[in-house]
């Protein structure tokens, strides 16, 4: 098999196209490179959906955690307490019983049979909670940058005549995006770090339909061998990494783009673990 | 445990379920929590001198020590840690074996390395195989322990880095204006002022630390999680004390053993800062300065 002929068996394997059986004997290192990356589908799946719808509650979060009603205010900051203080792992494995216990034969809602079994997929049930997740840590960031908007920008809305939603549209939330930006670039390089964490906890998975983890896992246990396909899955992600910095610091540079060149604020990657 | 348990299926209600939390498994449960806290005593500590020996060899004049610790805290970024955790648990087990075997095993120009195994002579085995199933246990957690204490040294060789970068120049320079000599700067005016600077980052890592203790799952070592899904389990008429599916309820007890961990933790941590700025010439020491007055 040449490396091309690899490439078209197994380069979409992560999500059930080509080839089924996965290689047994004779491994070579384009059959490593070809299905750790088409594991990394699901990585990027997770981790950009996830992301994106995480994004809008995050936004909703932060502002309840601002509001003056405790009624408003003390749930958001359960919410965030909740994900921020308990591990992802034990997280997924919670939402994982708790969805095996929904009834096997549906949901009966207004007449309609709503089926449950779906919930219990990767795809599903782990996207859950990862958006959940990362809209706790984001809520968090949001919150933060929206206290520390400068008082002055907030004046000079008020002296311009911008008030309540006009206010907040025009200034405030914008510099709140500015100030988090930096921080919120951290979380979604976690949150993609973070979604290695979907198969090797609770959810299992289908037909070998595994993220980049699950196969390099799979040739190390099978060639007992560990230097070649962790090194494989820590350069994908590296490049994972450079991307997901590159999208977020051509927003940020989008936000920073009415100030003055040296009051810009930089993204600095800092190191973080497993939440 | 108790007398009163010698036949569970006869027993009903509170006793039943005294007698099911009090079950041998239930203590090797209970047991287990100490298997985590146990971990971070040791980890920590262990970490931090990784740490501290990392941002130090990153700070050397000699350029191959200084690469060399710089290598060791950029090692760790862009990847997931859980990808470290899998491979150095593998990669030590081979490493402790692959030296055992050049020292104990006859010699022969066979490679351990054999194609799809890895196989050493049955005396290189690391715990040998008569070792009893303590010593197994206890060998999967010192690989874990150190496992932790490199990958999570590099993090705080990140922080304590930073933190000796922040010591402000003028400080180091009277330190030398002085006449004191590198080691001397270093012991007498870095190490005291950077613990400050250290602290919020050292903090956030701790907190990190918790949440990644229920890897140990994945290292193979039985802890918390091991025993929540050993114990939870439904459990049919041949067990002592049969139960459907509890899982949950025992991933809920986690839950709120780490959410208490966590709370308990920053509580602590906020606490210390607050000591740590007492008369340091910061914003929040300045605050507390306010405060009093």
């Amino acid at each position: 098999m040449t490396c091309w002929e690899t490439v078209q068996a197994y380069g979409l394997r992560a999500i059930g196209i080509g080839e089924n059986l996965l290689p047994k004997t004779d491994f070579t290192l384009c059959q490593q490179f070809t299905l750790i990356g088409s594991g990394l589908i699901w990585n990027v799946y997770f981790g950009a959906v996830a992301l994106i719808c995480g994004f809008f509650l995050a936004n909703a979060v932060a502002l309840a955690k601002a509001a003056r009603s405790p009624l408003i205010r003390k749930p958001a900051d359960w919410f965030v307490f909740l994900f921020r203080g308990s591990p992802l792992f034990i997280q997924f494995f919670l939402a994982y019983e708790a969805l095996v216990m929904l009834p096997k034969a549906g949901i009966d809602i207004f007449g309609i049979q709503v089926s449950t079994a779906w919930t219990t997929k990767a795809w599903a049930g782990a996207l859950f909670v990862l958006f959940l997740n990362t809209a706790a840590y984001s809520a968090e960031i949001f919150h933060g940058a929206l206290k520390s908007i400068p008082k002055g920008d907030l004046e000079a809305a008020e002296a311009y005549g911008l008030t309540g939603w006009q206010k907040f549209r025009r200034i405030e939330w914008p510099t709140m995006l500015r100030l988090g930006w930096p921080g919120y670039t951290n979380e979604a390089i976690f949150l993609f770090h973070a979604t290695t964490l979907v198969f090797a906890s609770a959810f299992p998975v289908l037909g070998q339909r595994g993220d980049a983890l699950y196969y390099a896992s799979y040739f190390a246990d099978k060639t007992f061998n560990p230097f070649i396909p962790y090194p494989i899955v820590g350069f994908y992600f590296i490049l994972l990494t450079l991307a997901v910095t590159t999208v977020y610091g051509m927003a940020n540079r989008r936000l920073n783009r009415h100030l003055p060149s040296n009051q810009r604020q930089k993204i600095r990657l800092r190191p973080n673990l497993i939440r | 445990m108790f007398e009163a348990c010698a036949d569970p299926k006869a027993i009903e209600g509170l006793q039943w379920a005294l007698c099911y939390l009090t079950s041998g498994k239930h203590l090797d449960f209970y047991w287990s929590f100490m298997t985590v806290l146990g971990l971070l005593a040791i980890t920590a500590p262990s970490a931090l001198a990784m740490g501290f020996l990392g941002a130090t060899a990153a700070r050397s004049q000699i350029a191959p020590v200084s690469w060399a610790g710089k290598a060791y805290i950029w090692m760790v970024r862009g990847v997931p840690d859980i990808i470290f955790f899998l491979f150095f648990v593998i990669a030590l087990d081979q490493l402790i074996e692959y030296l055992k075997f050049l020292a104990v095993c006859p010699a022969t120009d066979v490679s351990p390395w054999q194609g799809l195994e890895f196989r050493v002579c049955p005396e290189a085995k690391v715990p040998s195989a008569r070792a009893s199933g303590f010593v197994h246990q206890l060998y999967g957690f010192g690989l874990a322990v150190v496992t932790f204490a490199i990958v999570f040294g590099a993090f705080t060789a990140n922080v304590i880095y930073g933190a000796m970068q922040a010591v402000p120049r003028a400080q180091l320079e009277t330190a030398e204006a002085y006449g004191m000599s590198r080691g001397q700067v270093f012991r007498r005016v870095l190490i005291p002022q950077m613990w400050v600077y250290a602290l919020p980052g050292l903090g956030n890592l701790w907190m990190i630390l918790i949440k990644a203790t229920p890897l140990l799952f994945l290292l193979g070592v039985k802890d918390i999680v091991y025993y929540a899904r050993e114990l939870g389990g439904s459990k049919t008429q041949a067990y002592e004390y049969p139960h459907g599916d509890w899982r949950l309820y025992y991933f809920l007890v986690l839950l709120v053993f780490y959410l208490a961990f966590t709370r308990v933790s920053e509580l602590g941590l906020a606490r210390l800062t607050r000591r740590l700025s007492h008369g340091q010439a910061t914003a929040a020491g300045e605050a507390l300065r306010k405060a009093a007055a």
